[in-house]
This record gives structure tokens, sequence and C-alpha cells, in this order.
């Protein structure tokens, strides 16, 4: 994909630039706001990265303007200010979503995927369907080759949520904001042990594995080889 | 005037800081000395008009009086009758004056020697000096008389002396300026020391303040005990600057703290990458080395969130951020998240729950806070123990508690283990950076909670008991 880095901190947005490379992506590094803006409203790229504290116009602003004017490129915002309130203001500014410096890049990448996705949705979706497990998200159920799977209310949205991401890496820290929604990590590793209760009931019976776990990164759900 | 006098004179004297004159309060007692002056000029003016008006018109009454008795006589028994009763008045009466003259302005009775030189007035009323004997002198009095023309060119003029009634009128002025003169001036030395009086005190006030600003934050300000207005104030002020001096102990504890602990970490880190780049190292093993760096590096980020967590939670303010928290439900939610963890490690979590209780809060702290203790509760509890969590309404509000069966914590280190950092020499070996606690304390503080940890017999029972007053709907 394409992504515009607005990022003044020339050698942190060099080495996001290079990572961003090396994953296979191609980035454009501006460093203030004013020529973030005039860049960003061409249309031309799949994700915007903007860091809040920018020279000239600050990242909010430039959000803001950018959503003013119909630009729905979807926006992660990368800043050091990392209260609750901080990221209200970002997500009500217009941002899609909102991490925290210092940060994993790999949690950045998993993020900036699962955005860009977000932002070409086929059609309304009432099913989702990944190597043969169907989820029927109109009457909850589960079934995998045939065989109806029962789920807890929160297994099912833990399984939605990876469904709807299938294919790319989703971030322990992104199945607690967006599954439990909590802005925090607990010491204790509970997601592992919530993922493999999971995959013990859509896995176990089954011949080919589709839910992985990427080992420093976080888990994969993805159709079998 | 006398209050100018007065007021030059201290200031004169320098008795008084020219700093009073310009506080509130003296500006507020000139105020209200305006007015006091202004209402009691009016009243002793009331007074005195209403007197001189009175024997004013008392005089003119009894001269009246008189000249119609004299009249009286004049149409009954003629000239010589009047003449008579003149002569033998003028003998007896000291304060009555009389003269009758003819047509040439000669004297033909009375105790006046001559027709008075002032023009009359209206009425034939006149006012004029004249001279009468007093002890073998002859001395100046005022008189006040009434002019009655009879016929065949005589003339009478009727009078009083009033020079006692002026004497009176004089003192009774002097007076009056002397009332308004002495209150106002004892109004202004009041104003001035009264100003001096509550100057004095909140010079006090400043100088502690300065006293804290240049750095002393034990000093508080003195409260005198009479429990007025300057009292409340210093308590007030005193309260806040506990508090301030609470957060910047605490700020200090915290940069203390992250010197400490993370110091160890970060020099383990160079000292592998110095180790690393002087020894002619394989590719795998710099792959080794950085992968170890960027663990290492992710434990010092967590420590040092956490810290900033705690910090946050201790620091904000009462009310920033809070809402009404379904406190059930979020413990429903966290006993949720934590129930496999412990099932994982064969300990059973047991919940009791109450529905629906709600406090004023902020949600991700108070989640977070739970979060901690059930971790420390899976973390320390054997396999085939049990952690309870209890949420229930009690007399003073709600009550949470996360009771194990672990190994406890010694009544001695209760207090202790809420500290930074502080691990229970019988927990080296395991996971954790000792800030668990810490930030259930804060997090604590932060929403007026009671924290209490007990033995439970065996294990540890920590207790929240959310208070009333912080909003539980």
């Amino acid at each position: 994909m394409k992504i515009l880095v607005i990022e003044d901190d020339q050698e942190a947005a060099g080495y996001l630039v290079k990572g961003l490379a090396e994953s296979g992506h191609v980035a454009d590094q501006v460093a203030d706001g004013e020529t973030g803006f005039m860049m960003a409203r061409g249309g031309e790229y799949d994700v915007l990265i903007v860091d809040r504290m920018l020279p000239k116009l600050d990242g909010l602003s430039v959000v803001e303007s950018l959503r003013r004017e119909g630009e729905d490129v979807p926006i992660l915002f990368l800043s050091a200010l990392g209260d609750v309130d901080d990221r209200v203001k970002g997500l009500k500014a217009g941002g899609d979503d909102y991490l925290t410096k210092p940060y994993a890049f790999s949690e950045l990448l998993a993020r900036l995927e699962a955005l860009v996705r977000r932002a070409n949705p086929a059609e309304v979706e009432t099913s989702l369907d990944v190597g043969g497990l169907s989820v029927d998200l109109l009457t909850r159920r589960v079934l995998r080759g045939g065989t109806e799977i029962m789920l807890q209310p929160r297994e099912f949205k833990l399984l939605e949520y990876l469904m709807r991401h299938a294919g790319q890496i989703v971030t322990r820290t992104m199945l607690l904001e967006n599954v439990w929604d909590y802005h925090f990590d607990p010491q204790t590793n509970v997601i592992d042990v919530h993922i493999s209760r999971l995959r013990s009931k859509i896995d176990k019976d089954f011949e080919a594995p589709l839910l992985h776990t990427v080992r420093g990164a976080g888990y994969c759900l993805r159709e079998p080889d | 005037m006398a209050p100018g006098t007065v007021s030059v004179s201290l200031i004169s004297a320098n008795l008084i800081s020219p700093r009073v004159y310009r506080t509130t309060t003296f500006k507020m007692a000139l105020v209200y000395l305006v007015f006091f002056g202004i209402s009691s000029f009016a009243l002793l003016g009331f007074v005195y008009w209403s007197t001189a008006g009175i024997s004013t018109s008392q005089t003119d009454k009894i001269i009246d009086a008189e000249i119609t008795g004299l009249a009286e006589q004049y149409r009954a028994n003629g000239m010589p009758g009047v003449v008579e009763i003149v002569r033998e008045r003028a003998k007896n009466q000291r304060q009555s004056l009389y003269l009758l003259v003819n047509l040439a302005r000669q004297t033909l009775a009375g105790n006046l020697t001559t027709w008075p030189d002032v023009e009359t007035e209206e009425g034939g009323w006149l006012e004029f000096p004249y001279t009468r004997p007093v002890g073998g002198k002859s001395v100046t009095h005022q008189a006040r008389a009434r002019h009655l023309v009879l016929g065949g060119g005589f003339q009478l003029l009727v009078g009083r002396d009033v020079q006692e009634r002026l004497r009176i009128e004089r003192i009774m002025q002097t007076s009056l300026a002397w009332a308004v003169a002495l209150t106002l001036g004892l109004g202004l030395i009041g104003g001035l020391f009264m100003s001096r009086n509550l100057l004095r005190r909140v010079e006090v006030i400043n100088r502690t303040s300065r006293d804290i600003m240049a750095g002393d934050l034990h000093q508080r300000i003195p409260v005198s005990g009479s429990e007025d207005e300057l009292d409340r104030l210093a308590k007030n002020l005193n309260d806040m600057l506990e508090q301030i001096e609470r957060l910047v102990v605490g700020m200090r504890q915290v940069t203390d703290n992250i010197a400490h602990d993370l110091r160890s970490p970060l020099n383990r880190l160079r000292s592998r990458l110095e180790v690393t780049l002087m020894s002619d190292s394989s590719q795998e093993d710099y792959k080794l080395a950085l992968t170890q760096t960027v663990e290492e590096v992710e434990g010092v980020l967590e420590t040092f969130n956490a810290l900033l967590n705690i910090a946050k939670a201790e620091s904000g303010g009462p009310d920033e951020a809070f809402e009404p928290v379904n406190i059930s439900r979020l413990a429903e939610d966290m006993a949720e998240l934590y129930d496999p963890v412990a099932e994982d490690k064969s300990i059973t979590l047991q919940t009791e729950i109450a529905d629906g209780l709600s406090i004023l809060g902020n949600a991700q702290l108070l989640s977070q806070a739970l979060a901690n203790l059930l971790d420390n509760g899976v973390k320390y509890t054997p396999a085939g123990g049990a952690i309870n969590l209890l949420l229930r309404p009690d007399e003073t509000g709600v009550e949470l508690i996360v009771a194990d069966s672990g190994p406890g914590i010694p009544a001695d280190d209760r207090d202790r283990v809420l500290d930074r950092f502080v691990r229970l020499e019988s927990h080296r070996n395991s996971l954790g950076s000792g800030l668990g606690l810490s930030l259930v304390k804060a997090v604590a503080q932060r929403h007026d909670a009671r924290l209490s940890l007990d033995n439970n017999l065996p294990g540890l029972r920590v207790s929240l008991r959310f208070p009333l007053g912080s909003g539980t709907l």
C-alpha cells in the first residue's frame, strides 16, 4: 500500500519509512503539517500516519481540514500524547486509530493493514467465511465443515474480529481494545488464554488449523495453505 | 478641619504604612465613614434647626402677646394707660424691652434708650443690638422686637433680649461641628487600625507563600483559632499546600524510582550491545542480541508506562473524566477475562457480584486496578486454590473484594507492598515489576476509596470500599 507519513522527527520517520519499505509498502514522508495536508488531499495514498505535534499545522488540524474537504482516506495518529482524553480528541478530529509512542513496529503495521482493509469493505456483510469456517452475523451461528460450534458471546466477538481481519496479523493490544475495550495491557497474557480456548473450539477437531500465533507480533486467522 | 489634621499627623508620624490606605478594609471604612458622617450631620442639623426654630417662635409669641395686651390697654385707657403700663413693665421685666415714642421720636417711656437704627422687616419685626447695664458695665446685647404704630404719631416697640438664645445657638453649632469632626476622626482612626490589623494577618499569609515559593514546602499558614473567614482561608490554603506537597513528593518518588529501576535494565542492555559489538559475532549472534534487546526495551517501556499510569492516577483532579461507571458490569467483564487464565492454572475464580451497582469514576483506571488484583491472585495462588471476587453494597457505598488462597502478605509488610517497586523477598524470582498494588492504591485514592489488605486465612484479601460520596448511584 501507499502510505504518507507526516512526522517531524526525521530520524524516527526515517526508520518508519524504512520499516514500511521492508514490509513491502511505499511510504513518503513530510515533516510539517502544511505540506502534509497539501500532499494528502490529492487522494493518492491508501493510509496516512500523522503525528500530533507538527510544525506549521498540528496533526489534529491537518486531519480536521482533510475531513472537512471530504477526504476519507484512513488515518492513524501516532503520538506521544497517550491519555484516554488525547485518544478521544484524535478520534473525534477524524482519525481512525490512535497509537501511542513508543510503539512496536509490528503493532503499527498490523493496525495499518486493518485500517486499509476497513476502508474498502465489500458491501455490508451478514456472514463471514474463512477456509470452511463460517459465521452468520445475524443468527450468530458458527459452522465448520457442517458441524456447529458453540461459542460464548465474547468468544464470538473475538472470532468475528479475527475473521474480519482474516489473513492479517492482529495484535494483543488490538484485541484488548476492540474486543474488550480495555486501553491498558494486563500483566498476565490473558489474551493468549482466550485465543487458545477459541482455537480448541474451532481448530481442535480439524486437520488444518486456521488460527495461528505469530511470534512476537500477535495472531492471524487465515485459510489453510 | 479636625479629621484632616488627624490623618496628616498619622502619615507624617509614620505610624501606619502607606499600604494600609490601599487595603480594601480601609476603603470600605472610608465609604462607611462618608455615609455615617452625612447621616450624623443630617441628624444633628435637624435637632439644631428644630430647637432654634422653636425658641425663635417662642420669643415671637411672647412679643405678640404683650403687643395684644398693650393694644387693648390703649383702646381702653388711651395713651396715658399705655404709658403707665410700659413704665411699670419696663421697671420689672429683665428680658422684655419697651420703647414708646412720640411723633418727634422722643422717648415717653421704656427701658430702651434710643429708637434702633435698622430697617423694619415685614410684619413690623426688627432685630438690632442695644446696650444695657450689667453689673455696672454697659454691654451690647442682641434684641428682637416688633413695631406697633399707635394713633397720633405715637409708636411703640416691644421686644425681647435674645442674647441668651443666640449664645445657645452658637454652642449648638460648635457642638455640631465637633460631633461631626469627632465622628469622622474616630471613624478614620478605627478604619486605619482595622485595616492595619487585617493587613498584618494577610501579611502573614503572604510571608508564608513567599517562603513556600522559595522552596520550603513544609511551611503552613498559622491559624489564629478564631474560626473567622481568614482562618477558613488559611485552612483551605493549608489543605491545598498539603495536596501540593503530596504531589511533589510523589513526583520526586517517581523520578527516583525511574532512576533506580530503569537504570539496571538499561545497563544490561548497553553491556549486551557493547559486548556483541566487540566480538566478531556471526549474523546469528547479532540477530539474537538484537532480539533480546528488543525484549529488554519492551520490559523497560512497560515499567515506564506503569509508573506513568500510577503518577497519572495519583495526580488527576478529583472529577476529571469521571462518569458513572457500572461497576457490576465492569467486575463481570473482568472476571470473564480472567476466568480462563485461572482455570488454566487449576484455580477456581468464584464471583459474587451484586447487580446494577454504579459509582462515579474512571472505567479504565478501575478496570486496570481490578485486573492487577486478579493478576496477583492468579500469580500467587497455588493450583487447586480459589480466588473470590465479591462486589456488594455496604452501608457506606460499594465494597469490592478480591480474596485468594495464596501465601498472603505478612501483617508487617501490608503497608509496604503498596509502595512502588516493593516486592516481597519470597517473590523475588517470580515475574512482576512491584507496581501492581501501587496502581491499585493510586486508583483507590483517586476514587476516595478505602483500600485495606487483610488475612484471608489463608491468603490475601484486598478490599476496596468506594464511598457514597464518590457518587454511588
